[in-house]
């Protein structure tokens, strides 16, 4: 059996440049009917850019792509391309401001001249209920949820025609149950003969969905291999290019008599969470876990100060800083990774130095003034220390790849030492070895004897944390010690005891 | 006509939608009841046609930004390009002594030059922001003062009185008991409801602006249709130009300058977001009758010239804080 014969997409040989980085290096792969094929690498390990070749939106240098044994149409073709692969992009392609019946027929509105607005509608009323997608056509598309957007994504590229589907990174954003929907209708589309490409950085997901995995590193194929004969083991080692080790949470006991560093009472914001009690010990470090509408992340911007609690107290340190101020929250000692690092976690055309000093700035100089030299020292003192992979301290954050910017985050974090650290998915859309790093260095500030609440909707995250506090409907409803098994805790997140 | 019908009520989301369009509709009313408490005359068709007239042209550089601003660009040069493109046409026409080239080119080969003058300056524009890749705000920045250079310059910053008569046409004619200017003004208006409303190619101005990626994802060629904005924004701006210099029988040194603020102010306070994929024409539209009624209330009032201004700006907040309210989403 030649890999043509049943290949729904075949790219051969391809080479890709973009000014002097090379994106893709003679790297391929081949995808059967019926697959769920998971491309996986780490950043910059030219996943984006063999998305962006397979669907049409870039030439490649060298080498071609075959849809069913068939050259690719041509780049101008998008109707031709269209009926042959459809794409879910990790950036959403939804047009808030139209409706969804009009981001589905985006460009192809109407066959004539005249666009018939109730036809629409009705034509895209059919399209979403044809897979099972419960969405009024006619509601703002601007009003769904991020998990809405995509099932109209997904029913968008189903009505082109294809049966080739490229779903990229497409539950980085959702929640737990959220995903487990989403595997639900990938599993339903692939008994209906859909083929689908998965990229994800989560490797437990590519072993719950996926046939086959293919593996990129440093813009080349690994290896192509049948999942279950790739164990998870090799799978790492594949992307990293070393033999793993098993990410291992460092033993660590608290001292119970360490000081209260971070203390909540009666905590509630109407609408997001109530009644939150919660104390941090030093060095402890402890878990927020819940679904997308527990209320974990308000919580946890309640206690930075980005949103103001209804009712309740909360103390750093043993100081109480005004309700909803962050200026003073930082003042009192206390770091934090914010959710969205994009928004709120950088500045991108500010230098690694810059941004990750800006909490201290008031330490680098007299009157107002910054002294650049001892920003460089603390700069170049951080990046060594978090490991950042970059030319150097004047390097804008907005050139790194999604792991190191992170980095930078949490070196703002950590900047001026503080004695409470809250940190809010720290690790979503970065890399595993970036992953270990960022996680490790939280267990670093936590040996040095800070108190950290950590919320990830990663479990694999929380194994860092000496407790687990699950959030269900606002409310905190169950604590689990150390050595919690992944069922118990998704369990109790569900609100399933 | 089912189409306009379902257009109203294709469901909860575009309804609303259609209210926020429509924002200024109660603040419309309100200038109207004020103002015939001002002054008996206000609510005579004579006035209210005389209101419509003065604003069409300013109503038709409103349409072309409306356009630039719904497919997220920027363009600033449309104020001086509504005094340099009639002025530069008729200097073609009219002999060296009242002004002109001296090339004495037929009459009425005048607005067709003074239309491809507008063009010419929307598709420069256009080149430097596509192909060049620079931002629409420096460029029409710079054009605005380029091009208006140009005119005073060319003119010696003098007035062109002496202008051919077919020039004059259309900003002075009435056809059917109203103002041709009107007569224009509206036609292009449902022209551009109608094209943003039911057309794909303006449906298309919605997706670049919205998302410029996901619309070239999407197999629209988003470099030419911005390139076709920023030019038909160019011919409308000249044609505004044209109504203006009949209105008036004169093209001074200074026709069009300081308009870009109010055309900014009747677009943005008429729903359109200067951050591009949202707003309507007919929002804009709006935008700019409650620009027309306010000015002509003061004027009515007496209010004295160098108080005006202030007034002007106030209550352009003020109906931005009416809209706000009342569509209640963030303005952009």
């Amino acid at each position: 059996m030649t890999s043509t014969d049943s290949a729904v997409v075949e790219a051969r040989g391809i080479t890709k440049r973009f000014g002097p980085t090379v994106a893709l290096d003679n790297a391929g792969l081949t995808i059967r009917a019926g697959e769920t094929h998971a491309l996986v690498g780490r950043n910059g390990a030219g996943k984006s850019t063999l998305v962006s070749i397979l669907t049409g939106l870039q030439r490649p240098d060298q080498g071609e792509v075959l849809f069913a044994g068939r050259p690719a149409p041509a780049l101008a073709d998008r109707d031709a391309w269209r009926a042959r692969v459809a794409c879910v992009y990790q950036r959403s392609t939804i047009i808030p401001a139209l409706t969804v019946a009009e981001n589905l027929f985006i460009n192809r509105q109407t066959e004539g001249r005249l666009i018939n607005w109730r036809a629409l509608r009705t034509r895209a009323q059919g399209v979403l209920d044809q897979y099972g997608v419960d969405i009024d056509a006619g509601s703002q598309a601007g009003d769904l949820s991020v998990e809405q957007r995509q099932l109209v994504e997904i029913a968008r590229a189903l009505s082109f025609g294809a049966r080739f589907i490229i779903l990229d990174e497409p539950t980085a954003q959702l929640d737990g149950p959220a995903i487990s929907r989403l595997f639900e209708r990938m599993r339903a589309l692939r008994e209906q003969g859909v083929t689908m490409m998965f990229i994800s950085h989560h490797l437990e997901e590519v072993y719950e969905v996926c046939q086959t995995v293919t593996v990129f590193r440093d813009a080349k194929h690994v290896i192509t291999s049948p999942v279950r004969d790739l164990p998870h083991d090799a799978l790492v080692a594949a992307m990293t290019g070393e033999a793993a080790v098993a990410f291992e949470a460092r033993a660590r006991k608290v001292d119970a008599k360490a000081p209260v560093v971070l203390a909540v009472s009666g905590l509630g914001l109407a609408g997001r969470f109530q009644d939150v009690d919660l104390q941090v010990r030093g060095g402890e470090i402890v878990g927020l876990a819940g679904s997308g509408s527990s209320g974990k992340v308000g919580l946890a911007e309640s206690l930075v100060g980005l949103r103001r609690p209804d009712t309740g107290t909360i103390s750093v340190n043993g100081t109480v800083p005004r309700p909803g101020d962050v200026p003073s929250t930082l003042k009192a000692g206390l770091g934090f990774v914010p959710q969205d690092r994009h928004h709120e976690g950088f500045v991108p055309l500010l230098s690694i130095g810059e941004n990750a000093t800006m909490p201290i700035a008031h330490k680098l100089g007299r009157f107002g003034t910054i002294s650049s030299s001892r920003r460089r020292s603390r700069a170049e003192g951080m990046i060594q220390q978090l490991d950042i992979k970059t030319t150097g301290p004047d390097q804008p954050v907005g050139d790194l790849s999604g792991g190191n910017a992170q980095k930078v985050v949490l070196a703002r974090a950590l900047s001026d030492d503080p004695s409470a650290l809250v940190v809010i998915n720290p690790t979503a859309g970065v890399d595993i070895k970036a992953k270990r790093a960022l996680l490790g260095s939280v267990e670093d500030a936590a040996a040095r004897g800070a108190g950290a609440v950590l919320v990830s909707d990663e479990l694999d995250d929380l194994r860092i944390c000496d407790r687990v506090l699950v959030m269900f409907h606002g409310r905190v409803t169950k604590e689990l010690p150390r050595g919690w098994t992944d069922s118990e805790l998704v369990a109790a997140m569900e609100g399933i005891d | 006509m089912s189409d306009a019908r379902t257009l109203k009520r294709p469901g909860a989301g575009l309804r609303l939608g259609r209210f926020r369009d429509l924002t200024l509709v109660p603040v419309i009313i309100v200038l109207l009841v004020a103002g015939s408490f001002v002054d008996p005359v206000f609510l005579t068709p004579g006035n209210l046609t005389n209101v419509l007239q003065q604003q069409s042209a300013l109503a038709l550089v409103v349409l072309a930004e409306a356009l630039i601003l719904i497919a997220g660009k920027f363009d600033l040069s449309l104020e001086s390009t509504v005094g340099m493109a009639p002025a530069v046409a008729v200097m073609f026409v009219i002999p060296v002594s009242a002004g002109g080239f001296g090339l004495e080119i037929p009459a009425a080969l005048a607005i067709p030059l003074c239309l491809l003058i507008g063009a010419a300056i929307g598709a420069f524009n256009g080149f430097l922001i596509l192909r060049f890749q620079l931002s629409a705000f420096v460029v029409t920045l710079a054009m605005l003062i380029v091009v208006h250079g140009l005119q005073l310059g060319l003119t010696g910053g003098k007035s062109l009185f002496a202008l051919p008569e077919s020039f004059l046409y259309l900003g002075g004619a009435v056809w059917l008991g109203l103002p041709a200017a009107i007569w224009i003004t509206g036609l292009l208006f449902a022209a551009g409801i109608a094209a943003l409303g039911y057309f794909r190619a303006g449906r298309s101005l919605y997706a670049i602006g919205g998302n410029a990626d996901a619309a070239k994802a999407a197999g629209i060629r988003v470099d030419r249709v911005l390139w076709v904005v920023f030019i038909v924004g160019g011919t409308l701006a000249a044609l505004a130009g044209v109504l203006e210099t009949g209105r008036l029988g004169g093209i001074s040194a200074n026709q069009g300058v300081g308009w870009i603020f109010m055309v900014f102010a009747a677009a943005v306070i008429g729903g359109v977001s200067m951050d591009g994929g949202k707003g309507t024409i007919l929002g804009a539209l709006t935008g700019v009758l409650v620009i027309g009624l306010v000015e002509n209330i003061l004027t009515l009032k007496g209010v004295p010239g160098e108080w005006k201004q202030l007034v002007y700006g106030a209550i352009i907040l003020v109906a931005l804080m009416i809209s706000r309210l009342a569509g209640g989403r963030a303005q952009d």
